[in-house]
């Protein structure tokens, strides 16, 4: 009984400290960010691995999710002679929802457990501390623009997931199911609005983008350096991220499209 | 060298996400009004055009002849004026024709549907189709059905 | 280089007290480690020698105690006086600690460039200059992957001296290598003391190599300073400690046993259990 209330104490505390850290550690890399003004260059190397290099699976993924969104959307529609709304319909879930969610998901799974197990590396091989001992921040060289990267470069493959969705059902819908082009395109435009849809869709992918780098770069940073809690950190990011991904996605939507 | 492929790629991939905000932007939302420049605009006032919405189809005999290109209200005459795009191929419209809203299938989107008239006069650029038919508002056919049908004289407005 | 070299001593260690969780690794450890030759620290595995090179950079904070280091006090320092400390400080690590995405060349070069505004033809100079001091200079276009660890431990060598620190901390340097690559790090670690004039500070428990290079020794476990003297003198010492350390001897005050119950009482209990 007592045992098992411990337990719970410890998890809890554990928890809470865990989370502070984070929070002081996600402080301390925003304020190490405005080191990359003398350094673009790290940044644009980040971009690279961060953003480059998960686009293809974006693009893919995009391409298969718009396509699917299209066919299914029709074979609801078509019964009630309304398949000419399979653009809004497919236009709308990928702005609003999919796009954001599904890139940050996919950013997790890529991008972010890359960028654990490669921080949590440098770790374990004491290139974080040589670091420091040679009078060199590693927050500022080696963690603020590996986030920054995951910040700036999410909205972008949110963007790009949503036009190669679009892409994808064009294709279905008109071309392969023989709808009109006109109203694919003319009924989205009458209701998918600049400001109110892919705006706020490109807000969330921003903060998504906020969300999945922080527990990326902080699992890494703060694993135990060894094969076992590397592998945990990577873990714990996908997962993390994936659910805080979710989470927030609910708690936007709620506050963006409530009315 | 490997940083200068590693910047292009990375200015390809910003490229790349600047052109599907475009992209977004311009054919997926309404920012844009359509504009294709081979045609004729011509417009017509509805007392109510239902959902007819810009970039709906225009059509003859179930033909695609053009585009609507812009929906006002007009605040003096109380009606909705439309602005329609024809194929500059179809130029042969009578000033006599009739346009009205119709919906394809029961609850499919609404278009606008050109009747040809008799004159000897083609519509032009600039022109207004004086005959016009409102679209069909579900909820007053079903009132006026319930109406007629009532022994008593209830009004229901 | 510093001004206020008026004593000889570079680090002074006060009443040190350190420990992780429950575990106590330094109670009360005091030793002065002189500003020119090297000074060996050495004692059985565990007992922290690592954590001490860590607590002198100041990248871990003691519980109670005194670090000075040419006379600044290491954990009252705000990071920007801390950094410019460890700007003078080169340390080498167990595992080299190369950044493994920079070539040989860029890793020494990285120091230099971080924290000088030397010119690209003057830097380059200066590597390989460093690296040959290493014997390393054909190997600048390499990538810390395509070294052994002899190799890479010559290559953090040569990245340690890049800024001319004051003081060297080695960590562990002649683990796990063979005989040839330990001759050659134990010559190295003599010459670069000698040509540089610096405080060396070697962290190792491999005996014969660290007597022939260390001017003077100290010997820790359980936390405190055990024995000290120079390597004739701990030759010689009639310590307990000394004695088992040096000659490798199984048992002694460093008990070949891990503390556990006496043996029968603990098979009496298996047989409990069945």
């Amino acid at each position: 009984m007592f045992a098992l209330l411990q337990k719970l104490g410890h998890f809890i505390i554990t928890f809470f400290q865990r989370l502070g850290r984070g929070h002081v550690f996600l402080l301390q890399v925003f304020a190490s960010c405005g080191s990359l003004l003398v350094r673009p260059g790290l940044l644009v190397k980040q971009m690279y691995s961060v953003g480059v290099q998960t686009l293809i699976i974006v693009v893919v993924a995009g391409l298969f999710v718009g396509m699917v969104l299209a066919l299914q959307s029709y074979y609801a529609l078509v019964d009630f002679g309304a398949e000419d709304s399979v653009g809004v319909m497919v236009a709308l879930s990928l702005v609003r929802e999919l796009g954001p969610v599904v890139t940050a998901l996919l950013f997790a799974g890529r991008a972010g457990s890359a960028l654990t197990a490669e921080i949590g590396l440098m770790k374990a091989t004491e290139q974080l501390s040589g670091m420091e001992m040679m009078a060199v921040n590693p927050l500022q060289r080696v963690i603020a623009p590996r986030f920054l990267a995951g910040v700036i470069s999410m909205p972008m493959l949110g963007i790009i997931f949503c036009a190669v969705g679009i892409i994808g059902a064009y294709f279905v819908a008109v071309i392969l199911l023989g709808l009109d082009y006109g109203s694919f395109w003319s009924q989205a435009q009458a209701k998918v609005d600049l400001y109110h849809d892919i705006y706020n869709g490109i807000l969330k992918s921003f903060v998504f983008g906020v969300i999945a780098s922080w527990i990326a770069v902080f699992e890494g940073y703060d694993c135990i350096p060894t094969s076992e809690g590397l592998g945990q950190a990577t873990t714990r990011t996908v997962v993390h991220s994936s659910l805080a991904v979710l989470f927030l996605d609910f708690v936007l939507t709620a506050i963006m499209f409530s009315k | 060298m490997n940083t200068r492929k590693v910047e292009i790629t990375v200015g390809l991939f910003a490229a790349g996400a600047i052109a599907a905000f475009f992209m977004l932007a311009m054919s997926v939302s309404n920012m844009s009004s359509y504009n294709d420049d081979k045609g004729y605009v011509v417009s017509a006032d509805f007392d109510n055009i239902g959902g007819l919405k810009v970039r709906s189809r225009v059509s003859a005999s179930g033909v695609v002849v053009g585009r609507v290109t812009d929906i006002e209200y007009n605040s003096n005459s109380y009606e909705a004026v439309v602005k329609m795009k024809i194929d500059s191929k179809y130029n042969k419209f009578p000033t006599d024709t009739a346009a009205s809203v119709l919906t394809s299938g029961l609850l499919g989107e609404q278009y606008i549907g050109l009747d040809p008239g008799a004159e000897d006069q083609y519509l032009k650029q600039g022109d207004t189709i004086e005959l016009t038919q409102s679209a069909i508002v579900l909820e007053q056919i079903i009132g006026q059905f319930l109406y007629g049908k009532s022994s008593d004289d209830k009004k229901t407005k | 280089m510093s001004n206020n070299s008026g004593s000889d001593i570079l680090v002074t260690i006060t009443d040190l007290s350190f420990s992780r969780g429950e575990h106590k690794i330094f109670d009360g450890l005091t030793m002065e480690i002189p500003r020119k030759g090297i000074t060996a620290i050495m004692g059985p595995s565990g007992t922290g020698k690592t954590t001490l090179l860590k607590l002198i950079g100041g990248q871990l904070t003691p519980d109670a105690g005194l670090i000075e280091v040419d006379g600044l006090n290491v954990h009252q320092l705000s990071s920007v006086e801390l950094f410019k400390l460890r700007k003078r400080m080169g340390m080498l690590f167990q595992s080299g600690a190369l950044l493994t995405d920079l070539t040989v060349f860029e890793n020494v070069a990285y120091p230099l460039r971080e924290h000088t505004r030397l010119s690209q033809p003057m830097i380059h100079e200066l590597v390989l200059m460093k690296l040959n001091a290493v014997g390393l200079r054909g190997a600048a276009q390499l990538m810390p992957a395509e070294l052994s660890g002899g190799m890479a431990r010559r290559v953090a060598m040569a990245r340690a001296i890049a800024l001319d620190p004051m003081m060297i901390m080695y960590d562990e340097p002649f683990t796990g290598q063979d005989p040839i690559s330990m001759g050659v790090l134990v010559r190295l670690i003599g010459e670069l003391n000698s040509a540089l004039d610096v405080c060396s500070i070697v962290v190792s428990h491999d005996v014969p190599e660290t007597l022939s290079i260390a001017d003077y020794i100290y010997l820790i476990s359980d936390g405190k300073v055990v024995d000290k003297g120079t390597p004739e003198a701990m030759s010689k010492s009639q310590s307990a400690w000394t004695r088992q350390f040096i000659e490798a001897l199984p048992d002694g005050p460093v008990p070949f046993h891990y503390p556990a119950p006496p043996l029968m009482d603990d098979l009496y209990q298996m047989k409990g259990l069945e």
